[in-house]
């Protein structure tokens, strides 16, 4: 059992970084008042972009490093259209998104084969797993947590503790979550809750472009329609389980980053291969739908998310 | 602003086509080319199975198109669409498999299994919805997935065929196909599910339009407190509508699973769902604009793999232009406004003289 579980953790925290980042994207876009069910769709754009500029230039762990950050920037951009759908033209947030996620399956594909000949672009040069210094020396948490680690698994845990300071302990998260809450009142105490919000969806596709950046970068090594699996509505359970605040939603990242391996592992591990792998692989879904039934009572989403922001109406 | 409504999508699908040629100008590739292919392999210019082909993705998305429709027209957005239709689809290819009936009840008893699944697989979210007021949208979401891990572990544990990725093929007796419509269509897979479609479009309006019951379902999405103190049951309105918009889909799927295909494939929700949500926007959530739309949509997607083949335009040409069709049709607003402008501009025009 110790054996599987210190195999399983390091695959779980791989699986579990773009997860947590695309999560704390949806917090950011849903907190100012934008649904975003989009997510997926900014991630594949991520993914698309990082891995055409680290395939086309010579590998260096610079170059990996401006791939991710140009797939970053990627996904903000395109958030934009979202941003300028939902909150400038006041449209459906459900579907200005699903329109995100269909335009963005088959826009990266359409330049994958266009660009690169192949709807599959394979990168040579990835991050490498390194043991943590000092920390991957003390016994039992060591082993599990701080060997084998990528880098960009600490840079997601760095972005998450910044997240939490500026959404609650700066003025900026003060009036982001107010835009979510009561935008009429945001608007009233003088926050330009359009700009507002549009700066939640487009943080929101950074770190949404970054997750697919980081997917192609560490465990993925290659975009394809594949890519396109799920993992942006898996954040939205996350973000939706870990009742929308960073801390919960890491939890629920980590929750679900670790079904997920099982589910995928099982058949490698005498003990677990006779599990069946629908448990492990609608375990997120299904317990996020409970936790949504358990937190109907006492609303846990920002209050206004999903609804245009009218400045007419009172 | 009545005549502004029909403008509106017309206008969406224009600006999704011009897009689309950009798109094309900019990778290398010659619009017109490839537009002049997609309508040729959707069957205008020739050959009768092009054609047919067209008919037979329209069918799929007549009902999907209806499913989304009839969810809006009540005040319910159903983004589970997709794990409706892929449950549908799944228990008619399941029963197709399992059973050996003649095909004149085969065919009714899939039907049935499919409309059945589809909406069980859709009273989760309706009664998520009137219990306890959670967003549809959001236990939709849930519910595909689940639907989707569910097909995959169902599959090669139960009817699994060849490989672990998909299931065996269904008997003959179970499926949509029929002798005389492949004949008329010169070997096309259009099937009896194209009645099924047009059938579904007058069942919907009639009752939409012309019954007590689809009169309280639009009440309760236009305004819950009034209905309620009209003294309707707001709670079973809101599920019965979430069922019947899963009916719909798993109808979409018996039609997909065991017309268009002949088995299913794990790990993948079925994009006719979220085509769905197009199909219903563009024909203005009315059910005869859907079948019109999904005529369009049919045809687009039965050209697209034939315009791959004969101008290299990938084939992912297609769901771009949809998904810029679904956006600019999203922001009416802004093309309210344009539309407002270029009037005052003949109107100026018109003054001057």
């Amino acid at each position: 059992m110790w054996e599987i579980v210190t195999n399983i953790i390091p695959l779980a925290m791989a699986y579990t970084a773009p997860l947590l980042i695309i999560a704390l994207g949806g917090l950011y876009s849903e907190r100012s008042g934008v649904i975003n069910i989009g997510l997926e769709g900014l991630m594949g754009i991520g993914a698309f972009t990082s891995a055409i500029l680290i395939k086309n230039s010579p590998p260096t762990v610079m170059n990996i490093f401006i791939g991710i950050a140009a797939g970053a920037l990627a996904g903000g951009i395109f958030s934009l259209l979202h941003a300028f759908a939902s909150v400038t033209m006041r449209a459906d947030q459900v579907i200005s998104g699903t329109a995100i996620n269909i335009l963005s399956a088959a826009l990266t594909v359409y330049l994958a084969r266009s660009i690169n000949g192949s709807a599959n672009i394979q990168i040579l040069s990835g991050f490498i797993r390194r043991d943590i210094p000092v920390l991957s020396k003390i016994p039992i948490i060591g082993p599990l947590f701080f060997s084998q680690v990528y880098i960009t698994t600490i840079l997601v845990l760095a972005i998450l503790l910044f997240s939490w300071f500026v959404l609650y302990k700066r003025p900026f998260g003060l009036r982001l979550r107010a835009c979510g809450e009561n935008p009429q009142a945001a608007d009233s105490l003088g926050i330009n809750v359009q700009r507002t919000r549009y700066i939640g969806v487009f943080i929101s596709g950074i770190l949404g472009g970054l997750g697919g950046a980081i997917v192609i970068t560490t465990y993925a090594g290659e975009f394809s329609q594949n890519i396109y699996n799920g993992l942006g509505f898996l954040a939205l359970a996350a973000l939706i389980f870990g009742k929308w605040n960073p801390w919960g939603i890491l939890g629920a990242s980590v929750f679900f980053g670790f079904a997920k391996t099982v589910a995928d592992m099982s058949k490698l591990f005498e003990s677990l291969r006779n599990l069946p792998n629908i448990y492990f692989n609608s375990f997120p879904y299904v317990v996020t739908l409970i936790a949504l039934v358990l937190f109907s009572k006492n609303a846990a989403g920002p209050r206004a998310a999903g609804e245009p922001y009218d400045p007419g109406k009172r | 602003m009545r005549k502004n409504k029909i403008v509106i999508p017309l206008l969406a699908v224009l600006l999704g086509f011009i897009s689309g040629a950009v798109v094309m100008l900019l990778t290398g590739h010659n619009p017109i080319e490839a537009y002049a292919a997609l309508f040729k392999g959707a069957g205008f210019g020739g050959g009768i199975k092009r054609f047919g082909d067209t008919l037979l993705s329209m069918t799929t998305l007549i009902l999907t198109g209806l499913s989304i429709a009839f969810a809006f027209r009540t005040g319910l957005f159903n983004i589970g669409i997709t794990g409706q239709m892929l449950m549908g689809g799944f228990a008619a290819v399941f029963l197709g498999v399992k059973l050996s009936l003649p095909q004149y009840i085969h065919v009714p008893v899939v039907i049935v299994g499919a409309v059945a699944a589809g909406s069980i697989w859709a009273i989760v979210p309706g009664i998520l919805k009137a219990r306890f007021r959670i967003h549809e949208v959001v236990t939709g979401i849930m519910m595909n997935y689940v639907a989707m891990w569910s097909v995959y572990y169902f599959v090669p544990t139960f009817i699994r065929g060849a490989y672990d990725t998909e299931s065996k093929a269904i008997g003959a007796t179970a499926s949509l196909r029929v002798e005389w419509l492949s004949k008329i269509f010169k070997g096309s897979n259009v099937n009896l599910g194209l009645f099924l479609a047009i059938a579904a479009i007058i069942l919907v309006w009639w009752i939409l339009e012309k019954t007590t019951f689809g009169y309280e379902l639009k009440s309760v999405g236009f305004n819950i407190n009034a209905s309620k103190y009209a003294g309707m049951k707001v709670n079973r309105n809101m599920i019965l509508s979430m069922m019947i918009s899963g009916a719909l889909a798993g109808l979409a799927g018996v039609t997909f699973y065991n017309g268009y295909a002949n088995n299913i494939k794990i790990g993948v929700l079925p994009a006719q769902g979220f085509d769905g949500i197009a199909v219903a926007l563009l024909g203005l959530n009315n059910p005869f604009g859907v079948g019109m739309s999904a005529f369009l949509f049919g045809l687009m997607n039965a050209g697209r793999l034939f315009m791959q083949s004969s101008t290299e335009v990938p084939n992912e040409l297609v769901p771009i232009i949809i998904a810029i069709i679904i956006f600019f049709a999203a922001t009416s607003l802004m093309l309210q406004t344009w539309l407002q402008k270029i009037e005052k501009l003949f109107k100026r025009n018109e003054g001057e003289k």
